[in-house]
This record gives structure tokens, C-alpha cells and sequence, in this order.
């Protein structure tokens, strides 16, 4: 890709979302709701969170004023791009009597392709590793597969580190490196410009159709300048390269009891981690005979979720946690290659009673601060 | 949601849809556990399968299920499926009658290595229900009796009326060339077979250590009892095989439910070799 | 007698040990028969005897109202039928039935005793290969109390 990044303004931008709309994409992107930045609809440029920023820590969130007027000056919220790609619920199939038994019969395949607008670097890493658990295994759930075909992203260098960003940490930020078919980086204040970058032919296309002026070397040193002050600012970090082997050489470490003690098995965070697939499968019947199948995102911290006949195998809320976190970071390297975890922070800040998940890797590894936590 | 207009999709499509079968036979065994026979309901075939492997089975309106095959992979014409009433799926599952039709995703997961067994001592050990998956290759072994070296068949129950395939045991005792026992925890004075732990069997199999294969299948702490003895006995952990089980919602690996460490028992496994499982085996509520 | 030394030596708690030691138990040692039905020992019996079986089926019961005999093991060629002759107050605490025809070496427990207690040497070997034989009983009485076929199969 040899395509010269451009500088354009809001009204670039405002373009941008018109031609993504032309072109039929449905376009997702950042809203203010609920006091909170969630991902919807983005019909104009005026959707988006203009001078809001978030102020987060484990088990706290909170929307506030900026200074300036930057459309992407905040970190994540409590939504990740899974939601449309890989759905809460889902109806599998729907089945009828037709006299001699049942048919059984397909919703049809989604037939609108998305955008999604200010895609996060942690967000892209993300995704392609629901792409590693939905499409390169031995089964490619045709859902996910028909979401994610064609969608388009548009990526956003990070301006921001929120307080319980840790990308650094884990490789996969600040800075969109690939995956993305654009890539912007802003620049809040006067003039509010934005630096686009190209990073597919269909990505180079869109761009030369919206009205913008050439980047300078100068252009470049201030978008550079951006992602390299959010990633000195980033409110936790993790030492992860011995972790996977830190966490199964560990599994009875009594920090497991510790956390277990605090721990409200609710499952906020297998639901705001953009990585967390777990499904359950729902059944429903009415009077004329016909049933259908549902299938709803799932936690591994219900105790019904290792169920089998009598019993659940993870009983103990020690054993959950210890399940998420060894999965999350751990056996997920051996199962896909990559770690489960980009270090976007939602699990520590979306947690009720904060749990952070970088304070109980560096406890069990004997380097919290304080740490009186010897092995078991 | 969108309007239904795809009507029955294929079934190597979307491996979540289940595809129509029918009960041809239905065999009451012992304590609420049947056999079903299930016969194509259409002019499609029936799936292929190898010993080892589970299939899904889907009750309309109540729920679905990962079912043991427990028949004889060379026949094609029917899958042979043993399931006990446990819960308010399985016990729909075995309320089926001949005619009745049910919802069958193919067979899934990892099977006994039969390949590996040839020319070796082959040693299969059962407990309860486990069983029904290891019938599958008691029929191929006994079917080729002269690729392997001994075999032995060592079968722990509860007690003798939850001896599974009891008629079928007592036929191939009669052969001379396999090592049959049946062990049971608890029995009164009418039965004449053996009482105690499978476990004590272990140390009296008839077979060269080292060039046996042992294949074993029961609930899991059985397996961890007998896998070990096994290993005490000189079979190497590369030579023995467990079948694990965990909670198999989607049987693809996609749902999560199954997940233990590095392995969704459901794709990876069952069917495991214990030196890839001795370890979390022992680990308690991993 | 030297058929008996030769069938002791081979037995598995016997194989090894010093030939004049198994020479000795040889000396304590007779063939015996049970038809089935019969009873090699009845709880509360004295432990005089421990039968070592070479061939046959021996079912270990006790005896629970309303249940009749509730087999808890049963022994088989190369196993022991009894334990609790080996420590006071020599008394066996179940019934051993043959099952099937068995033929069995019964050793005199008293003069086995008796020997091991004037060479200790010895005395401690016999005894780590029965203690090891218990371990084991123990262990399977374990997997029978876990029940584990119950519950999931």
C-alpha cells in the first residue's frame, strides 16, 4: 500500500460517512447513551461524542466534558464491535410440523454489510482473534461469517489512554497497524483535522473521493506525536510475556481464593471483553408444535455453564475465575496462537467490585505491590 | 429477527442444524438406559462414523444432547446409540419409539486410535456407561481378531444389574481368545462373578506392557484411577487413551462450554491420550 | 513339601525372599479344597489360618440384616483371603465363601508369627508385603466408597 496519507477536515469526515452510506454500508460507530460512549447507528458526523472523554478505573465509569471538541477523545466503552458481529442472541433455526415430522428451516443470510467507524487498535486485535475462534478452525460459524464479510473499518489512532488501558502491555496499541481499511488520526482544536491513512485498494478508493489536502512530514510527526503520547500514558500496565506459563504452573496459588472471595461471578466481564465467545443454546416452544432455537452469548461464570449430568464441573467461584483468567491469558495461546486478551481495560472498569485482572497476574506471580500472597 | 425463506439447509451447511432421522429399533437395557437404532428418514445415507466419535441428538420442543455411538462402525445403514436417563433431555431421548423422529447432527470429535492398535496388546477397560463408546471397538477388534496380539476386556459396573450389554459380555467370555472380567462395587451372595474395585484388576492383565494400548472409558474419576494403575503397570502414558467428558453445547468448538485448558473436549477430544490429560485430570474443578 | 516350597515361592507375596525363610513357611504350610458353598472361615472365628488361593473364587461377606451377605470383595488366584491374622486379637472380622471349586495353601498362622518373631529381619519383610497388599485394599475399598458409577453412568 503506497497510498499518501491525506489530512481532512470534519467535513472529510461528515463525507465519509456519506459515502460509506452510498455505498450501502450500514455505518456503527461511537454515540453518546446512557452516560456512557456505546457503539450504534452513525447517520452524521453529529453523532458522534464531540468534546466528551471517559474517566475510568476498576469498577468506574464516567462520561466527562473535554476542554476541546475531539469526536474520539475517549477510550472504550462498555461495547465492543462483537455485538454485531458475533450477536447476543441469535435465532439458529426455527423448526414446524408438517404432518409426518418437522421442518426444519434458516433465517436468511444478513444481507447488510457494516462499517464500523473509530475501531480501536486493541478493538482490530479483537476481532481478528474472534476471526481465529469463527473462521480458521475446523468449523466456521456461518453467522459470524456472514457479518463479517465485507464490513469496512475505519480505524482511530488512539488520542487518549483510558485509566485502565494496558495495550501497550500486550502489543496491540495504541497505533492501528493492520486490519483496518482506514486508519485516522486526530487532531482536535483549530483547525480540527483528522490524518487518514489507507490500508486496502477499497480503503485508497474511498479516500480519493472525499475532499481533502495532501499530509505533510509535518502531519505525520504530529499524528506520530499522538500515539506516542497515549501510549506513555497508559493507566495499567502487565508484564505479559511469562504469563500463559505463569498462570498453569499456578492453578492452585492461593491468590485464586483470594479473588474468589471478591469475586461476584456476575459476568460483566466475559460480556464487555470484545474477545469472550461463549454461547448457550435456548430452546422455545409454542401451541402449534413449532420450536426454535436460540443461542445467547454465555458467561463461564455461571455455574451452569460446565453442567454435566448432576453437577456442574466448576462449582466454586475460585474455580470460575481462575477458568476465565487462565483461559483469557493462558490456554488461549495454545488453542488460537494469540493471547485472549488486547488490554483495552472493560473487564477491570465494568467490573462492580474492580477487579483488576493486571493486579491478580502480578500477584500471582509475587510482584504485587504489598504482596503478601506466597504460593499455595 | 429476519422473515424464515431458507427452508432445510443442507447438512454439511450450517453445522448447527440438525438433520431428521428416525428410531428404527429401540433396546431397553438396564436402569434407564436404551439403545436406539437410528435409520436415515430420507434418501440421504446416515454419516459415517468412527468408534469413539458422539453425535448430537435433538428432541423437538425439550433440548439436545452429545449421545455415545455404541454400534459397529462397518455397518452404514444404521447409528446405534446408547443413552441412560439422567436429565429431562436424555430421559426425552429414551421415551423415543420406533418411527418417532429426532434431530441428529453428525458425529463429531476425536476416536480411538485403531489404526495404532495393530500388532499391538490391546487393552480396554470400561466403567458404567462407558461402555457404550468402547462397544464400538470391541466389534472391530473382535471382527480382526488376528491384528492383535492379547485383548484384554476388563468391565467395572456398580452393581450387577447395571451391567451394560450383559448378554453380549457373557457371549464374548465364551471366547477364547480375549481376557474378559467383570467387576462390580457391590453385589449379594447371588452373583458369582467378581466384587471390588476395576482397579485390582490391573495388576493381573495378560498383556507385554510395552507394547500394549490401552483404551479407557468411564466416568472421569475411574479413568483417573485405572489410567494410573495402567501406567504403574508399565504401559507407557503415550499408549493410553481416556475419553473426557464435558458439557458439549455446539460440539464445534465454538461455544466454549466444553473448554479445559488448551482443549474444547468436544473437537480435540473425547477420546485424549493420557499424557496430554493426566495432569488437568488432577487438577480438582479445572 | 518340596512341591509346597516351590507353589509359596511363586506366590507374589512370597516370590524373592530368602529360600530358607520360604523353606520355613513351606513348613507351616498345607493344601487345602473348599467345594463351593463351603466356608474357608466365618466372622469371629479365630485367624489361625491365612489362605493363599491358586485356583478358584472366594467371596469376602458380611452379613446385614434384611440384605442377606453383602459381598464387599471377592479373591481370586494369586490374592489372600484374610488380614486380621496379622495382629492380635487374631480374629477374623468377615466370612470368606468359595464361590466356585477353590484350592488354596493355608498357612498356620501361629507358626508363621512365631517365626517372624524370632527372626525380625525376615518378620519386617513378610510384613511390607502384606502392608503393601492393604494399601492396595485400601485403595480399591476407596474407589468402591466413592461410588463413582452412581451418579453420572
Amino acid at each position: 500500500m503506497s497510498h499518501q496519507p491525506v489530512v481532512v477536515g470534519r467535513d472529510g469526515l461528515a463525507a465519509l460517512i456519506a459515502a460509506l452510506h452510498s455505498d450501502g454500508f450500514r455505518v456503527l460507530g461511537p454515540t453518546v447513551r446512557d452516560d456512557a460512549i456505546v457503539y450504534d447507528d452513525v447517520v452524521t458526523v453529529d453523532d458522534l461524542p464531540a468534546g466528551w472523554t471517559d474517566e475510568q478505573d476498576g469498577g468506574r465509569y464516567r462520561l466527562k466534558r473535554r476542554a476541546d471538541n475531539a469526536l474520539f477523545g475517549y477510550a472504550v466503552g462498555p461495547h465492543a464491535w462483537k455485538r454485531f458481529l458475533h450477536q447476543p442472541l441469535l435465532r439458529l433455526w426455527r423448526a414446524e410440523p408438517d404432518g409426518t415430522g418437522m421442518q426444519v428451516a434458516t433465517d436468511a443470510k444478513p444481507t447488510e454489510r457494516f462499517a464500523f467507524l473509530a475501531v480501536r487498535s486493541c478493538e482490530l486485535h479483537a476481532i481478528a482473534i474472534q476471526d481465529r475462534v469463527f473462521l480458521q478452525g475446523p468449523y466456521v460459524d456461518p453467522h459470524y461469517q456472514a457479518r463479517r464479510d465485507g464490513a469496512f473499518i475505519v480505524a482511530v489512532n488512539c488520542g487518549e489512554a483510558g485509566g485502565t488501558c494496558f495495550c501497550v502491555s500486550m502489543n496491540t496499541g495504541p497505533k492501528a497497524a493492520t486490519g483496518y481499511d482506514l486508519a485516522l488520526t486526530e487532531f482536535p482544536g483549530e483547525p480540527h483535522e483528522f490524518l487518514l491513512e489507507a490500508g486496502t485498494e477499497r480503503g485508497a478508493a474511498l479516500l480519493a473521493r472525499l475532499p481533502q489536502r495532501p499530509s505533510t512530514p509535518a502531519d505525520a510527526e504530529r499524528a506520530d506525536a499522538v500515539v506516542a503520547k497515549t501510549a506513555g500514558n497508559m493507566g495499567r500496565h502487565m508484564r505479559s510475556d511469562d504469563v500463559p506459563d505463569l498462570l498453569l504452573d499456578n492453578l492452585e496459588h492461593k491468590r485464586w481464593d483470594d479473588v474468589a472471595a471478591r469475586c461476584l461471578s456476575c459476568g460483566n466481564c466475559t460480556q464487555v471483553c470484545p474477545t469472550c465467545f461463549c454461547t448457550a443454546v435456548t430452546d422455545a416452544n409454542d401451541l402449534s408444535g413449532a420450536t426454535e432455537r436460540t443461542r445467547r452469548w454465555d458467561s463461564c461464570f455461571s455455574q451452569n455453564f460446565s453442567y454435566i449430568h448432576g453437577g456442574a464441573v466448576r462449582p466454586s467461584p475460585r474455580s470460575r475465575y481462575r477458568q476465565w483468567m487462565t483461559h483469557k491469558l493462558a490456554s488461549w495461546v495454545e488453542q488460537f496462537g494469540t493471547s485472549g486478551c488486547v488490554g483495552c481495560g472493560r473487564c477491570i472498569t465494568w467490573c462492580p467490585v474492580g477487579i483488576d485482572i493486571t493486579e491478580e497476574v502480578s500477584a500471582i506471580r509475587g510482584d504485587a505491590p504489598g504482596g503478601g500472597h506466597g504460593r499455595a | 429477527m429476519p422473515a424464515i425463506t431458507e427452508p432445510l439447509a443442507p447438512a454439511e451447511g450450517d453445522p448447527m442444524l440438525p438433520r431428521i432421522v428416525r428410531v428404527g429399533k429401540r433396546a431397553r437395557d438396564h436402569n434407564g438406559t436404551v439403545t436406539l437404532t437410528l435409520e436415515s428418514a430420507d434418501e440421504m445415507p446416515l454419516p459415517t462414523f468412527r468408534p469413539g466419535q458422539f453425535t448430537m441428538l435433538y428432541v423437538f420442543g425439550v433440548g439436545e444432547i452429545p449421545v455415545s455411538i455404541s454400534g459397529d462402525a462397518a455397518d452404514e445403514t444404521c447409528l446405534v446409540q446408547t443413552v441412560r436417563a439422567v436429565g429431562a433431555v436424555s430421559q426425552a431421548v429414551t421415551e423415543l419409539q420406533p418411527g418417532d423422529t429426532l434431530g441428529l447432527r453428525r458425529p463429531f470429535g476425536t476416536a480411538w486410535p485403531l489404526e495404532d492398535l495393530n500388532g499391538r496388546d490391546v487393552v480396554i477397560v470400561a466403567g458404567g456407561l462407558g461402555l457404550a463408546p468402547l462397544r464400538s471397538v470391541i466389534y472391530h477388534v473382535l471382527a480382526n481378531r488376528a491384528r492383535f496380539g492379547n485383548v484384554a476386556l476388563l468391565y467395572g459396573a456398580r452393581n450387577p444389574a447395571d451391567i451394560l450389554f450383559r448378554s453380549q459380555l457373557e457371549m464374548w467370555r465364551k471366547r477364547l481368545d480375549v481376557q474378559l472380567d467383570v467387576m462390580v462395587d457391590h453385589a449379594d451372595s447371588s452373583w458369582h462373578g467378581r466384587v471390588g474395585a476395576v482397579t485390582l484388576l490391573l495388576p493381573r492383565l495378560a498383556v507385554d506392557a510395552a507394547r500394549a494400548t490401552a483404551l479407557v472409558c468411564g466416568p472421569e474419576v475411574m479413568m483417573r484411577f485405572v489410567a494410573a494403575g495402567l501406567s504403574d503397570t508399565g504401559i507407557p502414558d503415550s499408549s493410553i487413551w481416556v475419553s473426557l467428558e464435558r458439557n458439549m453445547e455446539c460440539a464445534i468448538g465454538l461455544c466454549g462450554h466444553c473448554q479445559v485448558e488448551g482443549l474444547f473436549v468436544c473437537k480435540d477430544g473425547p477420546v485424549l491420550r493420557y499424557d496430554r490429560v493426566r495432569r488437568l485430570m488432577g487438577v480438582k474443578e479445572l | 513339601m518340596e512341591g509346597l516350597e516351590r507353589i509359596l515361592g511363586e506366590h507374589r507375596l512370597f516370590v524373592g525372599l530368602p529360600q530358607p525363610f520360604v523353606a520355613l513357611a513351606a513348613g507351616c504350610a498345607r493344601n487345602v479344597a473348599f467345594n463351593a458353598g463351603d466356608y474357608l472361615f466365618r466372622s469371629g472365628d479365630p485367624a489361625d489360618w491365612i489362605y493363599l488361593v491358586r485356583h478358584g473364587h472366594v467371596a469376602l461377606e458380611a452379613a446385614v440384616p434384611g440384605r442377606g451377605a453383602v459381598m464387599f470383595e471377592t479373591v481370586s488366584e494369586g490374592d489372600v483371603a484374610g488380614l486380621t491374622w496379622l495382629l492380635p486379637p487374631y480374629r477374623w472380622d468377615h466370612d470368606a465363601r468359595a464361590i466356585e471349586p477353590t484350592r488354596a495353601l493355608a498357612l498356620d498362622a501361629t507358626c508363621l508369627r512365631n517365626k517372624w518373631e524370632t527372626d525380625h529381619d525376615l518378620g519386617c519383610e513378610v510384613l511390607k508385603r502384606f502392608l503393601g497388599l492393604l494399601v492396595q485394599k485400601v485403595n480399591a475399598a476407596r474407589f468402591q466408597v466413592l461410588d463413582i458409577y452412581a451418579r453420572h453412568y
